[in-house]
């Protein structure tokens, strides 16, 4: 097994609101490894994007980050802004949802591209416009030479979003946070910019966190996938694995609300019931009040325990999980 | 499905409680307005003194308990003449508002909701109002039609009807494209009634919000064509006027000036926190912005 | 033609009705006197023969159409008119009180921009003692009249302090100096509640574009803090800045009456004053025409540049 490239351990996020504070993501630990294409999936809302904004830094100073978020072994969490700037569009790059708002207007596309390379290289202006150049061309953006300077306004969706990963690109990143980087776009566009992600992994062994609400696209590029509700991660298991196995009845519910032939399009909120209020979550696990399986022992936090190697559940339906419940309460029940 | 039928008395609820008093600056707002307002109409009840009562004893003469904002060239208490001058400042404050209000937002609810020709008869003009400096336009006007507070409050109406026609119609751009008054339109309600029960309603709000920070700018523009002799004229008293007095006594008498500046400023102050509050509210979608 | 051209010459277009109707309205003031216009002007003591040469003067006892053809017709010979009361022509009047009237605006809106503007920037998108302190600054700029704060600023610094002349003028030409000192509380006066707004407007702009994504990803890319803020969000907020300030320029130009009035400068603004106290029609037309003309300059620049600073405008509508 390849060594992980990123390690969440025990994460929390919390942010203050005028409602009260909400616990956007609770006590997620989670392993990606080396080189591989990673999905998170979930409803939006459920505390993905936050984890990866929490992971770049880039999270209001308002809110609090508990536990560990290590990349390559630094941790990340409570390191100083400048050092946290200097790993971002460097080793850890981001792409946003929206490709028609993440570039600035008032800028040609290639300088936006060469800017990340010299918010990071020592080099020259020309070298780096010269890379830049590359870069443009690398992603398939046509006749690049002459669209270097355009404005992004007289680009369409899907090149904008090429130039966003030209530049998420420019400094050769370890780790690509993805976050729904196809949802803004139409299907045709969609395929395109996917197969180009997953051909970029191949030829830089970058390693992919690919952020979506959608399970179709989980299936197409990603080799395994985390499943999140409402600030839990609920299930970790291998694209093969959840898809022919789902042991989390969220993860089940999701795909009995897959489209089929004879629906367009799955949406996940075909499931009966409500998000809960997380400025004042409900004890033990989030989905237990819409689970059809919810029993007592259900407010309790089911930990995420590994059935086997390649899938972990957090479900009390789960022996694993209640195996490992039971090695906790022995060894907490140990030592007082 | 109780939550269906819940949802419109909830609605109802949330406007009926007085949105401007959320925020804190709308409360204060508020509360300064409240105060300012009951003063200038129980004007002649708590003003310490008469107005115009002459004092050969205590001219130019400083603050005290008695007066504590001092007496001018004739002895006469700054106090009083300022809670009289704010009362006549005012009334050509609201006047003026609130008649650009009413020419202003039917102007601009039918040239936003009908467009086309309707909307270019109506918005090229004022337009063109628009491209004028505001306070040459007022002094143009009077220069026409002679000084006095009557006119100035028609010079500063002439002034915000544009403003107020503008924003009603970028209002009632917004609200015409909603469901409902498409639904009205579907179930077959004339014109009409669409303007005046669906539209308007929705439609005002962003208006009012902007009227109300008016409402606090035309005190300063009644004042300023007052200082400038343009206003009211004697022996009605604005705070313009009296600004226009005190100048000539300005190193005898500091305070003769300071007061009645210090009311404008506050006044102004309370009309633009009022208003903000009231945005929260009224103008959601921030056309005011 | 491109398409930045071509924008340009639909916004001069613009102009040209705008100023053709304010021609109309400024011709037709004198005519929308009540009573006799002429009686007013020259007061009760004018012989009857008097006021007869003067309406013929004015064409006043012609066809309105005649009279407007008469007077655009004048008005592009640099024919205003003559003064009644020195007997100058208006044109040679204004030639003379007009350099005062742009000097002062122009420096108060330098000063109201240079101001503004930074601690608009500065105090964009965060919280602190410099945000307090530019809220502060803008609650005062915007409720204190500017010719109330004119006078105390003369109480304090001529009054209390001698430091500059509470009133006159000494001209550009004569003494450069001299003339700044002369200008300085003037041009206080009149760009502080200016120096307010703008700062007010740049700093919503600033914050409305550091909220925006694409500054969110500048962040994620590692591109520092002070290039987001002075490369990036600035460049996106000029667009919004400029068409404020332009659109102000208005507002100075109306403040101008009353300010060069109270300083007692020999500008426009107070010689329509004093133009109308003296009921001199004539002159009172040939300032409002010519301030109104240069405003609608000043916002014909001001669209222009608005133009060629957001990258969006003047394209067409291709994208």
């Amino acid at each position: 097994m390849t060594a992980p490239i990123l390690c969440l351990e025990g994460v929390g996020v919390g942010f203050p609101t005028s409602q009260g504070r909400v616990s956007a993501v609770t006590d997620v630990s989670l392993d990606v490894r080396e080189g591989e294409i990673f999905g998170l999936v979930g409803e939006s809302g459920c505390g993905k994007t936050t984890l990866a904004m929490a992971t770049m830094g880039l999270l209001p100073s308002t809110s609090d980050v508990s536990g560990a978020i290590r990349f390559q072994g630094q941790d990340l969490v409570g390191l100083d802004r400048e050092a946290l700037r200097r790993l971002r569009g460097d080793r850890i790059s981001m792409i946003f949802q929206d490709p028609m708002t993440s570039l600035d207007p008032a800028f040609a596309i290639g300088d936006q591209v060469a800017e990340t390379i010299l918010a990071h290289r020592d080099i020259g202006r020309r070298e780096a416009k010269a890379r830049a150049l590359d870069l443009l061309v690398d992603v398939g953006i046509p006749d690049a030479g002459r669209r270097y300077g355009d404005p992004p306004h007289r680009l369409s969706g899907g090149m904008r979003q090429r130039v966003v990963i030209a530049t998420a690109l420019a400094n050769e990143p370890a780790l690509i946070l993805a976050d729904e980087p196809t949802t803004a776009l139409d299907v045709t566009i969609q395929a395109q910019v996917l197969s180009l992600l997953a051909s970029l992994r191949e030829r830089h062994r970058t390693t992919i966190v690919l952020i979506t609400h959608d399970l179709g696209v989980i299936a197409q590029v990603c080799d395994r996938v985390g499943v999140m509700y409402a600030g839990q991660l609920v299930e970790v298991a291998s694209v093969g694995e959840l898809f022919a196995r789902p042991r989390h009845p969220y993860t089940q519910a999701l795909l009995e609300a897959l489209p089929t032939v004879h629906h367009e399009r799955g949406d996940l909120r075909v499931i009966a019931g409500r998000v809960p209020d997380l400025t004042d979550p409900p004890p033990g696990c989030r989905f237990a009040t819409r689970c059809p399986h919810a029993m007592e022992v259900c407010a309790t936090t089911p930990p995420l325990a590994d059935e086997d190697p390649a899938h972990a559940v957090a479900c009390w339906l789960s022996e694993a999980t209640q195996r490992a419940a039971g090695h906790v309460g022995i060894a907490s029940g140990g030592t007082s | 499905m109780s939550a269906a039928i819940a949802t419109p008395a909830a609605a109802r609820g949330r406007r009926l409680r007085p949105g401007f008093l959320a925020t804190r600056k709308g409360m204060v707002g508020f509360a300064v307005l409240a105060f300012l307002v009951a003063v200038a109409v129980l004007a002649t009840w708590i003003a310490p003194h008469p107005p115009d009562a002459i004092d050969g004893s205590r001219v130019l003469a400083g603050p005290t308990l008695a007066h504590p904002f001092g007496s001018d060239a004739l002895g006469r208490d700054v106090l009083s003449r300022v809670i009289f001058a704010f009362r006549v400042s005012l009334a050509v404050a609201v006047g003026s508002t609130l008649l650009a209000f009413a020419i202003g937002t039917p102007l601009g609810l039918l040239a936003g909701y009908r467009g086309g020709w309707v909307d270019a008869t109506i918005m090229r003009p004022i337009d063109m109002l628009l491209a004028l400096p505001a306070l040459l336009l007022a002094v143009a006007l009077i220069a026409i039609l002679g000084p006095g507070s009557a006119i100035a409050l028609l010079a500063i109406a002439v002034i915000y009807t544009p403003i107020l026609a503008r924003v009603a119609r970028a209002s009632t751009l917004v609200v015409s494209s909603q469901t409902y008054v498409e639904g009205a339109r579907a179930r077959g309600a004339g014109p009409w009634r669409i303007l005046t029960r669906h539209v308007l309603p929705n439609a005002v709000g962003p208006v009012i919000v902007q009227a109300t920070i008016l409402m606090g700018f035309a005190l300063q523009i009644e004042a300023a064509l007052s200082f400038l002799g343009l206003g009211a004229q004697p022996p009605t008293s604005s705070l313009g006027v009296m600004l226009a007095d005190g100048r000539d006594v300005l190193s005898q008498a500091p305070w003769v000036e300071i007061f009645p500046g210090v009311a404008i400023a506050i006044t102004v102050l309370a009309f633009n926190l009022f208003g903000d509050g009231l945005r929260r509210q009224l103008d959601p979608r921030g056309v005011t912005r | 033609m491109s398409p930045r051209g071509s924008f340009v010459v639909r916004r001069l277009l613009f102009a040209v009705p705008v100023l053709a109707v304010m021609s109309v309205f400024v011709f037709l003031m004198i005519r929308l006197v009540p009573g006799d216009p002429v009686q007013t002007m020259l007061g009760f003591r004018a012989t009857p023969e008097n006021v007869a040469q003067v309406r013929s003067d004015l064409g006043l006892d012609r066809s309105l159409v005649s009279q407007y053809v008469d007077y655009v017709g004048g008005v592009f010979h640099g024919d205003l008119g003559q003064d009644y009361v020195s007997r100058a022509p208006v044109a040679t009047l204004l030639a003379q009180r007009l350099p005062v009237t742009v000097e002062l605006t122009i420096l108060a809106m330098t000063l109201a921009v240079l101001v503004g503007v930074p601690l608009g920037v500065s105090s964009a998108a965060r919280a602190g003692p410099l945000r307090t302190a530019s809220e502060g600054f803008v609650v005062a700029g915007i409720s204190i009249a500017d010719f109330w704060l004119g006078i105390m600023l003369v109480l304090v610094f001529a009054g209390t302090w001698h430091l500059l002349p509470p009133s006159g003028f000494v001209r550009l030409t004569e003494d450069p100096l001299r003339n700044l000192r002369y200008l300085a509380l003037p041009v206080i006066t009149l760009a502080f509640g200016e120096a307010a707004y703008i700062l007010r407007t740049t700093r919503g702009a600033m914050d409305e574009v550091l909220g925006t994504q694409y500054v969110l990803f500048l962040r994620a890319k590692g591109v520092s803090e002070r290039r987001i803020v002075y490369r990036h969000a600035l460049r996106n907020a000029s667009p919004t800045i400029a068409t404020v300030v332009g659109i102000q320029f208005g507002v100075l130009l109306g403040g101008a009456i009353v300010i060069e009035t109270l300083f007692a400068l020999p500008g426009v603004g107070r010689l329509i004053v004093t133009s109308i106290q003296q009921r001199n029609y004539t002159v009172v037309q040939g300032g409002v025409m010519v301030v109104a003309g240069l405003f609608i300059l000043v916002t014909l620049l001001t669209d222009i540049a608005v133009g060629w600073l957001d990258p969006r405008i003047g394209e067409g509508q291709g994208s």
